[in-house]
């Protein structure tokens, strides 16, 4: 082998390592802490890269999802509130129209096998589909914003450069979004710390966190700090007689059953319940302590109601307060592009 | 040994003969193949639909228009006059058709040769089909496309029948009902089922005889009665129906639908 010869073959080798380096560093990878459970989402239908979840994520901030290109994901799912609308009870869409249900988190969606407050959607690439064409949200169809993808700048090369096809289609599309949704993790609580042995918790978090052991574990279970259940806890009915999951099963046992919510992240998310209906924590512990009402299907642990005195609550906010996670809220890879 | 041979032959000649015969009749060769169309002819009554312009009366006496009449087929089978039973592959066994579109109500399948007393079909979209990944659901299957307007996207699942229009005897939302018939009976929780599996028997109103011979094409022609899905079964009045979007609402309309199917004829 000439000198040249060796040359080029070093330059071939060192090509072949670089491209593959920059092809690993490409993708992301969906987090998952040693105490979480396994997902239930199936990355093998969608594996996560980097192209694909920057897409997604200017997907979610693009206005253009909505019928008159005003408001976008984001504009009810706002990050530093935990992708919440923050302030907003019941959440506005186009138009000022005011839907029935308070905007969830998106958070640790990829451990869920069922979405909503009444779990009517079962696969989260079928999420997005349904606030996009709520009359009440976005009032979008799917097949106009992919037209419009398709004749805005940028759009056909982002997706071909993710997925590697000429075409937007719908469900590159859903897939996109998907990912930008899955990767919305929130693992690094104080509470996850302190799992993890890595941190302590104080004495009266410590004495928050065996008030909720004794009271609030059983829905609220750890470490998602929800038993992926549909339950009544008790709210007195709405104006407009919202039965929740009764409305996805046709089942009157469901009738005013709601998923039960995660609790991390909690400080950012108010207001609270499926409506919104209690601005501060204090009101939820004065529903649980006295205010649940004996409605059809209340979940039997709320029989009895869970009373909370004035030291129950100072340490179990104290506790609550160790599921707020930070790092995820100020997480600049999940900002608006 | 003479004797033997001969009554050897004879045994197989008669078990080669019985074997044929449960496969097909002498003049059909069941590894041939030749097509088949089932065609969906849309009428009300004794009249053949006309979307917007036309006016019909329900069997409560109400007039009525329909702007938009769709609804999925799915899973065909066909069985022949020695019952072999011909399943459509599963990948191209869903049809929507659409009043708007002549085109989509003609479906035409290759299948073996031989005469045809059977047919089978469900009106919907199995619970398989509804629960699969997004990138399985192509074509007219496609939510964010040909079935955007099929699908409840809040209650994950396909609209299997979905029927459309104005009545004067409405009310409310400018006179407009909506019937969405849907349900597949639930992934992670039992949800009402408002599949409907359609059998058809052929041969009184004729038999479709499939060759690969044939010059023209044998056509089962099918009247699909949107008249009865006011009253196949269940009396439904505009009165109390007007708008449905639930499977739960949807099943006594899912009852008459089972039965707005008829064999009219078919053209060999």
């Amino acid at each position: 082998m000439t000198f040249k010869k060796r040359m080029f073959f070093m330059v071939f080798i060192v090509g072949i390592l670089a491209c593959h380096k920059d092809h690993v560093s490409e993708n992301l990878e969906l987090e998952i802490p040693p105490h979480f459970p396994d997902i239930q989402y199936n990355l093998k239908d969608n594996a996560i890269t980097n192209d694909k979840f920057n897409l997604g994520k200017k997907l979610f901030y693009d206005p253009i999802l909505s019928a008159d290109n005003t408001i976008s994901c984001g504009s009810c799912h706002i990050q530093t509130s935990a992708f919440t609308h923050h302030g907003h009870s019941l959440s506005h869409g186009i138009y000022d129209r005011i839907g029935k249900r308070n905007s969830p988190p998106i958070m640790n969606l990829a451990w869920n096998n069922s979405f909503m407050w009444d779990g009517g959607i079962f696969n989260l690439d079928l999420l997005s589909i349904s606030p996009i064409t709520n009359h009440a949200e976005m009032d979008e169809t799917l097949p106009h914003i992919l037209q419009k993808l398709k004749s805005y700048p940028n759009y056909p090369s982002l997706f071909k450069n993710a997925f590697g096809q000429d075409s937007i289609t719908g469900t590159l599309f859903l897939k996109a979004l998907a990912q930008f949704m899955l990767m919305c993790t929130s693992t690094h609580s104080k509470y996850d710390s302190f799992i993890l042995k890595k941190t302590e918790l104080s004495p009266l978090e410590l004495q928050g966190y065996q008030v909720f052991k004794n009271h609030c574990n059983v829905c609220h279970r750890e470490p998602l700090f929800t038993n992926h259940e549909y339950l009544n806890n008790g709210l007195s009915i709405s104006s407009f007689n919202d039965l929740g999951r009764g409305l996805i099963t046709s089942n009157v046992n469901d009738n005013y059953t709601f998923k039960v919510p995660s609790l991390r992240n909690l400080s950012y998310t108010a207001p609270y319940m499926h409506d919104g209906r209690y601005l501060n924590l204090e009101a939820v512990f004065d529903h649980y302590s006295y205010g649940v009402q004996p409605t059809p299907n209340l979940a039997p642990i709320l029989k009895n109601r869970i009373p909370l005195d004035s030291n129950d609550r100072k340490s179990l906010i104290a506790f609550l307060n160790t599921l707020n996670d930070k790092s995820f809220l100020f997480d600049t890879k999940l900002s608006a592009p | 040994m003479k004797n033997l041979i001969i009554s050897s032959l004879f045994c197989i000649f008669i078990i080669s003969s019985c074997t044929k015969d449960t496969n097909s009749t002498p003049e059909y060769n069941v590894n041939q193949q030749g097509k088949l169309s089932v065609e969906f002819d849309n009428i009300v009554g004794s009249n053949n639909l006309q979307l917007n312009t036309a006016t019909y009366t329900n069997s409560s006496n109400q007039t009525f228009n329909v702007t938009k009449l769709k609804y999925f087929v799915s899973n065909f089978k066909f069985t022949n006059s020695v019952g072999a039973v011909y399943t459509q592959p599963q990948d191209s066994s869903y049809f929507l058709i659409d009043e708007s579109k002549p085109n989509s109500s003609n479906l035409v399948f290759n299948l073996p040769e031989g005469q045809y007393n059977l047919v089978s079909f469900l009106v919907g979209v199995d619970s398989l089909r509804n629960t699969l990944d997004v990138s399985k659901r192509t074509g007219v299957l496609d939510v964010t496309g040909l079935a955007s307007d099929m699908y409840w996207s809040w209650n994950s699942g396909y609209i299997f029948f979905n029927l459309e229009g104005t009545s004067s005897a409405i009310t409310a939302n400018n006179g407009l009902f909506q019937y969405h018939i849907g349900g597949f009976g639930g992934y992670n929780t039992v949800t009402p089922n408002n599949l409907k599996t359609i059998q058809l028997n052929l041969t009184a109103r004729g038999a479709p005889i499939v060759k690969k011979s044939n010059i023209n094409t044998p056509n089962i022609h099918l009247f699909v009665d949107v008249n009865k899905i006011f009253s196949a079964v269940n009396t439904i009045s505009f009165n109390t129906t007007s708008i449905v979007h639930s499977s739960m609402l949807g099943i006594p309309l899912a009852t008459n639908l089972a039965q707005i199917f008829t064999h009219d004829h078919t053209e060999n």
